[in-house]
């Protein structure tokens, strides 16, 4: 898809320890790729680091896959 | 091995309420021990200038600044202005402010209720939350919460007060389950009867009649429940969290 995706995968395969075949568009943080509630919280932290926003509690609330998160990114930087 | 265990060299804490009392003793515990402390007061600037004095002729850097810890907008921008004084980095946070609003139940008003959970509470509340961000990024993180021995006893005329400590408790079991698997530990420290000047102003027979109550004897010194907090904020104490200990020469037992 584009550069964005390959950053939050690679953000994503770090800290989940999950392997890279795992992470496609439509995986789900808990569901599918075994994050905890505080998972998800630290991976929002690492991205907002790593492409320099700010995701709201409300927003990041909403946020379940990894299509969704790349999908925010690409809107909001 | 032990000492080395015990030593904060290059850490860095914030202590809230350290202008006097509990809190000052913990601010100048810490410093002893190796760390730069920021110094949190809400009303006596003069006297954290001496807990700040105090801890620079230790050799440590320190830092006051004045924030209600009620509010959690005034919290944020004091940790904000810790990790900028500090290089980014708060490896310990002890919430020691307090206020007092004695009085029987029926005669207390709503407003001493509530002032007294808002800072007493809800300041730990506040710090814990402010805290977590930067903690989790490190993986590592203490959060030291003072709570009171009467947290535990209950005391009479002081409903609003006992609630808060209480509820200090109850808030370091949570936080301590929601970020153990980050390394943040969370702890309490409950103090029991120690010398300062609202324990100075009672009279003799009050005074009596707290002794006859303690096993030990004796009214506890701020330095005693620094010790503690010292303990709990180093290596020797990282495989506790959750906890309370009780600073109290055995009241509680």
């Amino acid at each position: 898809m584009s550069d964005v995706y390959d950053r939050v995968k690679r953000i994503v395969i770090e800290r989940l320890g999950v392997e890279e075949a795992e992470v496609t568009a439509e995986a789900s943080f808990k569901d599918d790729l075994g994050a905890d509630s505080l998972d998800v919280v630290e991976l929002v932290m690492e991205l907002e680091d790593e492409f320099d926003l700010e995701i709201s509690d409300e927003d990041a609330e909403k946020i379940t896959t990894v299509g969704e998160v790349v999908k925010y990114i690409q809107s909001h930087s | 091995m032990m000492m080395a265990m015990w030593d904060l060299n290059g850490k860095t804490a914030l202590v809230t309420g350290a202008s006097r009392g509990i809190g000052r003793a913990i601010a100048i515990g810490l410093a002893e021990a190796g760390a730069d402390v920021a110094v949190n007061y809400s009303g006596s600037e003069a006297a954290a200038a001496e807990t700040v004095k105090a801890i620079e002729a230790l050799g440590r850097k320190a830092i006051m600044i004045k924030a209600n810890v009620g509010k959690s907008a005034e919290f944020d921008d004091m940790l904000a202005k810790t990790l900028e004084a500090f290089g980014g980095k708060l490896d310990i946070l002890v919430n020691n402010a307090g206020i007092t609003r004695d009085n029987l139940i029926m005669r207390m008003k709503e407003e001493d209720f509530d002032e007294v959970i808002e800072t007493n509470l809800k300041g730990v509340f506040n710090g814990i939350k402010a805290v977590t961000r930067p903690m989790m990024k490190q993986r590592s993180g203490r959060i030291i919460n003072i709570s009171s021995v009467v947290g535990v006893l209950g005391n009479a005329g002081q409903a609003n007060y006992v609630a808060a400590k209480a509820g200090v408790i109850g808030l370091t079991k949570s936080a301590a389950k929601e970020l153990a698997s980050r390394g943040i530990t969370v702890n309490t420290v409950a103090p029991g009867f120690i010398v300062s000047d609202m324990t100075d102003k009672l009279p003799e027979e009050a005074r009596a009649k707290i002794l006859s109550e303690i096993p030990l004897a004796r009214m506890g010194r701020p330095e005693d429940i620094a010790a503690a907090v010292v303990f709990l904020s180093s290596d020797a104490a990282s495989y506790m969290t959750g906890q309370t200990i009780h600073v109290d020469g055995g009241m509680y037992m």
